[in-house]
Protein backbone atom coordinates (compact mmCIF):
# COMPACT_ATOMS: atom_id res chain seq x y z
CA UNK A 1 0.00 0.00 0.00
CA UNK A 2 1.36 3.82 -0.55
CA UNK A 3 1.92 5.08 2.35
CA UNK A 4 1.80 8.81 3.23
CA UNK A 5 5.96 9.13 3.86
CA UNK A 6 6.48 7.26 0.49
CA UNK A 7 4.00 8.09 -2.05
CA UNK A 8 3.56 5.17 -4.89
CA UNK A 9 4.83 7.43 -7.80
CA UNK A 10 7.60 9.77 -7.06
CA UNK A 11 9.57 11.31 -9.69
CA UNK A 12 12.24 8.47 -9.07
CA UNK A 13 9.94 6.07 -9.46
CA UNK A 14 8.89 7.81 -13.02
CA UNK A 15 12.47 8.39 -13.91
CA UNK A 16 13.69 4.70 -13.04
CA UNK A 17 10.39 3.47 -15.14
CA UNK A 18 11.04 5.38 -18.02
CA UNK A 19 14.49 4.85 -18.23
CA UNK A 20 13.61 1.20 -18.73
CA UNK A 21 11.05 1.78 -20.97
CA UNK A 22 12.83 3.88 -22.98
CA UNK A 23 15.40 1.01 -23.29
CA UNK A 24 12.91 -1.45 -23.54
CA UNK A 25 10.98 0.20 -26.58
CA UNK A 26 14.15 1.45 -28.55
CA UNK A 27 15.93 -2.05 -28.66
CA UNK A 28 12.66 -3.28 -30.67
CA UNK A 29 11.64 -0.32 -32.62
CA UNK A 30 15.26 0.96 -33.74
CA UNK A 31 13.73 4.44 -33.76
CA UNK A 32 14.56 6.44 -30.59
CA UNK A 33 11.75 9.13 -31.29
CA UNK A 34 9.41 6.70 -32.07
CA UNK A 35 10.47 4.59 -28.73
CA UNK A 36 9.84 8.05 -26.72
CA UNK A 37 6.28 8.60 -28.25
CA UNK A 38 5.39 5.48 -27.77
CA UNK A 39 6.68 5.29 -23.99
CA UNK A 40 5.01 8.65 -23.00
CA UNK A 41 1.62 7.56 -24.27
CA UNK A 42 1.83 4.21 -22.58
CA UNK A 43 3.12 6.33 -19.01
CA UNK A 44 0.03 8.71 -19.80
CA UNK A 45 -2.26 6.17 -19.74
CA UNK A 46 -1.03 4.26 -17.05
CA UNK A 47 -0.49 7.04 -14.74
CA UNK A 48 -4.22 7.93 -15.07
CA UNK A 49 -5.45 4.94 -13.53
CA UNK A 50 -2.22 4.27 -11.06
CA UNK A 51 -4.80 4.80 -7.69
CA UNK A 52 -5.90 1.45 -8.32
CA UNK A 53 -2.68 -0.42 -7.86
CA UNK A 54 -1.80 -1.68 -4.32
CA UNK A 55 2.08 -1.57 -4.87
CA UNK A 56 4.62 -0.75 -7.39
CA UNK A 57 5.49 -3.59 -8.61
CA UNK A 58 1.67 -4.56 -10.11
CA UNK A 59 1.89 -1.07 -11.28
CA UNK A 60 5.07 -1.75 -13.20
CA UNK A 61 3.85 -4.94 -14.39
CA UNK A 62 0.51 -3.29 -15.44
CA UNK A 63 2.60 -0.08 -17.08
CA UNK A 64 5.11 -2.85 -19.55
CA UNK A 65 2.14 -4.94 -20.14
CA UNK A 66 0.48 -1.33 -21.99
CA UNK A 67 3.77 -0.88 -23.10
CA UNK A 68 3.99 -4.31 -25.00
CA UNK A 69 1.10 -3.43 -26.69
CA UNK A 70 2.00 -0.29 -28.34
CA UNK A 71 5.14 -1.71 -29.37
CA UNK A 72 3.15 -4.48 -31.29
CA UNK A 73 0.70 -1.92 -32.43
CA UNK A 74 3.77 -0.13 -34.03
CA UNK A 75 5.51 -3.68 -34.82
CA UNK A 76 2.18 -4.33 -36.74
CA UNK A 77 2.10 -0.87 -38.69
CA UNK A 78 5.92 -1.28 -39.92
CA UNK A 79 5.73 -4.70 -40.62
CA UNK A 80 3.08 -4.18 -43.26
CA UNK A 81 6.22 -1.84 -45.32
CA UNK A 82 9.19 -4.10 -43.96
CA UNK A 83 10.24 -7.47 -45.94
CA UNK A 84 11.78 -9.35 -43.07
CA UNK A 85 12.50 -12.03 -45.18
CA UNK A 86 15.21 -10.17 -47.26
CA UNK A 87 18.78 -11.24 -46.41
CA UNK A 88 21.16 -7.57 -45.56
CA UNK A 89 24.49 -8.46 -45.44
CA UNK A 90 24.93 -8.24 -41.89
CA UNK A 91 22.73 -11.30 -41.75
CA UNK A 92 24.20 -13.11 -44.49
CA UNK A 93 27.86 -12.44 -42.55
CA UNK A 94 26.17 -13.63 -39.27
CA UNK A 95 25.22 -17.02 -41.51
CA UNK A 96 28.96 -17.13 -42.40
CA UNK A 97 29.99 -16.91 -39.48
CA UNK A 98 27.55 -19.88 -38.19
CA UNK A 99 28.72 -21.92 -41.31
CA UNK A 100 32.50 -21.42 -40.32
CA UNK A 101 31.74 -23.18 -36.72
CA UNK A 102 31.79 -26.46 -38.65
CA UNK A 103 33.89 -28.55 -40.30
CA UNK A 104 33.17 -30.24 -43.66
CA UNK A 105 31.07 -33.02 -42.27
CA UNK A 106 28.90 -30.79 -40.17
CA UNK A 107 30.60 -31.56 -37.00
CA UNK A 108 31.61 -28.77 -34.53
CA UNK A 109 35.27 -27.65 -35.34
CA UNK A 110 37.20 -28.02 -31.97
CA UNK A 111 38.13 -24.74 -31.54
CA UNK A 112 34.37 -23.49 -32.18
CA UNK A 113 32.53 -26.39 -29.91
CA UNK A 114 30.39 -24.49 -27.52
CA UNK A 115 31.54 -24.06 -24.37
CA UNK A 116 30.27 -25.16 -20.99
CA UNK A 117 28.88 -21.60 -19.45
CA UNK A 118 29.42 -22.64 -15.68
CA UNK A 119 26.81 -21.48 -13.46
CA UNK A 120 25.11 -19.12 -15.68
CA UNK A 121 22.82 -18.06 -13.25
CA UNK A 122 25.14 -16.27 -11.38
CA UNK A 123 26.09 -14.07 -14.13
CA UNK A 124 22.30 -13.10 -14.10
CA UNK A 125 22.73 -11.53 -11.22
CA UNK A 126 25.38 -9.42 -12.38
CA UNK A 127 24.61 -5.82 -13.45
CA UNK A 128 27.51 -5.80 -16.38
CA UNK A 129 26.25 -9.53 -17.86
CA UNK A 130 23.35 -7.52 -18.44
CA UNK A 131 25.32 -4.77 -20.23
CA UNK A 132 26.88 -7.28 -22.76
CA UNK A 133 23.15 -8.60 -23.11
CA UNK A 134 22.13 -5.27 -24.08
CA UNK A 135 24.80 -4.78 -26.79
CA UNK A 136 24.42 -7.60 -28.24
CA UNK A 137 20.98 -7.58 -28.89
CA UNK A 138 21.57 -4.16 -30.27
CA UNK A 139 24.12 -5.59 -32.36
CA UNK A 140 22.21 -7.93 -33.83
CA UNK A 141 20.55 -7.44 -37.75
CA UNK A 142 17.53 -5.49 -37.77
CA UNK A 143 15.09 -7.46 -38.72
CA UNK A 144 16.72 -10.72 -37.34
CA UNK A 145 16.31 -8.89 -33.75
CA UNK A 146 12.25 -7.84 -34.92
CA UNK A 147 11.66 -11.63 -35.42
CA UNK A 148 13.44 -12.62 -32.18
CA UNK A 149 12.23 -10.31 -29.88
CA UNK A 150 8.25 -10.22 -31.00
CA UNK A 151 8.84 -14.53 -30.15
CA UNK A 152 11.02 -13.97 -26.78
CA UNK A 153 9.87 -10.50 -25.64
CA UNK A 154 6.57 -10.00 -26.95
CA UNK A 155 5.62 -12.92 -26.19
CA UNK A 156 4.03 -14.02 -29.62
CA UNK A 157 4.30 -17.65 -30.44
CA UNK A 158 5.84 -18.68 -33.94
CA UNK A 159 3.35 -19.18 -35.89
CA UNK A 160 1.88 -15.55 -34.89
CA UNK A 161 5.35 -13.99 -35.58
CA UNK A 162 5.02 -15.80 -38.99
CA UNK A 163 1.38 -14.10 -39.52
CA UNK A 164 2.42 -10.81 -38.35
CA UNK A 165 5.48 -10.34 -40.72
CA UNK A 166 4.07 -12.56 -43.56
CA UNK A 167 6.54 -14.99 -43.86
CA UNK A 168 6.82 -18.61 -44.03
CA UNK A 169 7.51 -21.32 -40.92
CA UNK A 170 10.82 -22.41 -42.35
CA UNK A 171 11.87 -19.09 -42.74
CA UNK A 172 11.13 -17.76 -39.64
CA UNK A 173 12.73 -21.02 -38.31
CA UNK A 174 15.89 -19.95 -39.87
CA UNK A 175 15.88 -16.50 -38.34
CA UNK A 176 15.10 -17.60 -35.18
CA UNK A 177 18.05 -19.75 -35.56
CA UNK A 178 20.63 -16.94 -37.07
CA UNK A 179 19.33 -15.10 -33.60
CA UNK A 180 19.77 -17.48 -30.96
CA UNK A 181 23.25 -18.68 -32.35
CA UNK A 182 24.39 -14.53 -32.94
CA UNK A 183 23.40 -14.29 -29.43
CA UNK A 184 25.07 -16.92 -28.23
CA UNK A 185 27.98 -16.60 -29.56
CA UNK A 186 28.73 -12.72 -28.55
CA UNK A 187 27.58 -13.62 -25.28
CA UNK A 188 30.37 -16.57 -25.59
CA UNK A 189 33.10 -14.44 -26.45
CA UNK A 190 32.18 -11.25 -24.77
CA UNK A 191 31.18 -12.47 -21.25
CA UNK A 192 31.67 -16.22 -20.97
CA UNK A 193 35.27 -16.33 -22.73
CA UNK A 194 35.93 -12.89 -21.84
CA UNK A 195 37.33 -13.57 -18.20
CA UNK A 196 38.25 -10.84 -15.69
CA UNK A 197 38.46 -7.41 -17.29
CA UNK A 198 41.60 -5.55 -15.28
CA UNK A 199 39.85 -2.67 -15.03
CA UNK B 1 22.23 -39.64 -38.16
CA UNK B 2 22.18 -36.14 -37.66
CA UNK B 3 24.96 -33.67 -37.62
CA UNK B 4 25.69 -31.29 -34.97
CA UNK B 5 24.61 -28.19 -37.11
CA UNK B 6 21.33 -29.46 -37.90
CA UNK B 7 20.79 -30.31 -34.37
CA UNK B 8 21.92 -26.69 -33.59
CA UNK B 9 18.50 -26.25 -35.90
CA UNK B 10 16.62 -29.05 -33.82
CA UNK B 11 17.23 -27.36 -30.15
CA UNK B 12 16.26 -23.84 -31.46
CA UNK B 13 12.85 -25.36 -32.78
CA UNK B 14 12.35 -27.08 -29.86
CA UNK B 15 11.51 -24.02 -28.27
CA UNK B 16 9.07 -23.10 -30.74
CA UNK B 17 7.24 -26.23 -31.36
CA UNK B 18 7.01 -29.48 -30.11
CA UNK B 19 9.53 -31.82 -31.47
CA UNK B 20 8.16 -35.07 -33.14
CA UNK B 21 8.89 -38.43 -31.24
CA UNK B 22 11.41 -39.35 -33.76
CA UNK B 23 13.05 -35.73 -33.83
CA UNK B 24 12.93 -36.31 -30.15
CA UNK B 25 15.10 -39.36 -30.46
CA UNK B 26 17.75 -38.22 -32.60
CA UNK B 27 17.99 -34.99 -30.60
CA UNK B 28 18.63 -37.10 -26.86
CA UNK B 29 21.05 -39.68 -28.96
CA UNK B 30 23.13 -37.35 -29.83
CA UNK B 31 23.26 -34.98 -27.12
CA UNK B 32 24.11 -37.92 -25.19
CA UNK B 33 27.45 -38.13 -26.57
CA UNK B 34 28.00 -34.47 -27.95
CA UNK B 35 29.75 -32.19 -25.59
CA UNK B 36 29.41 -29.53 -28.03
CA UNK B 37 25.47 -29.83 -28.56
CA UNK B 38 24.71 -30.55 -24.90
CA UNK B 39 26.47 -27.56 -24.10
CA UNK B 40 24.64 -25.49 -27.37
CA UNK B 41 21.26 -26.80 -25.33
CA UNK B 42 22.13 -25.75 -22.15
CA UNK B 43 23.14 -22.37 -23.72
CA UNK B 44 19.48 -21.44 -25.54
CA UNK B 45 18.11 -22.85 -22.49
CA UNK B 46 19.85 -19.75 -20.43
CA UNK B 47 19.24 -17.49 -23.52
CA UNK B 48 15.68 -17.90 -22.74
CA UNK B 49 15.33 -17.88 -19.21
CA UNK B 50 17.75 -14.48 -19.92
CA UNK B 51 15.05 -12.99 -22.12
CA UNK B 52 12.53 -14.15 -19.86
CA UNK B 53 14.09 -12.14 -17.24
CA UNK B 54 14.69 -9.10 -19.14
CA UNK B 55 11.43 -9.00 -20.29
CA UNK B 56 9.62 -8.95 -16.22
CA UNK B 57 10.23 -5.80 -15.10
CA UNK B 58 8.70 -6.67 -12.14
CA UNK B 59 11.07 -9.61 -10.95
CA UNK B 60 13.46 -8.53 -7.95
CA UNK B 61 15.58 -5.71 -9.38
CA UNK B 62 18.60 -7.42 -8.77
CA UNK B 63 18.04 -10.07 -11.20
CA UNK B 64 17.22 -7.93 -14.17
CA UNK B 65 18.67 -5.01 -15.43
Amino acid sequence: MATAEQPMIDDRFLTEIRHDMIKFATLQLRDDALAEDVVQDALMGAMANAEGFSGRSALKTWVFAILRNKIIDQIRVKGRTTNVSALSSDEASLDEAFESLFKSNAHWTPQSRPKNWGDPEESLRQQRFWDVFDACLKHLPENTARVFMMREFLEFETAEVCLELAITTSNCNVILHRARNGLRRCLEGNWFAAGEQPC
Amino acid sequence: MLKCKDITHLVSESQDRKLGVSERLQLEMHLAMCTGCSNFRRQMVFLREACRRYRSPAAEKNDRP
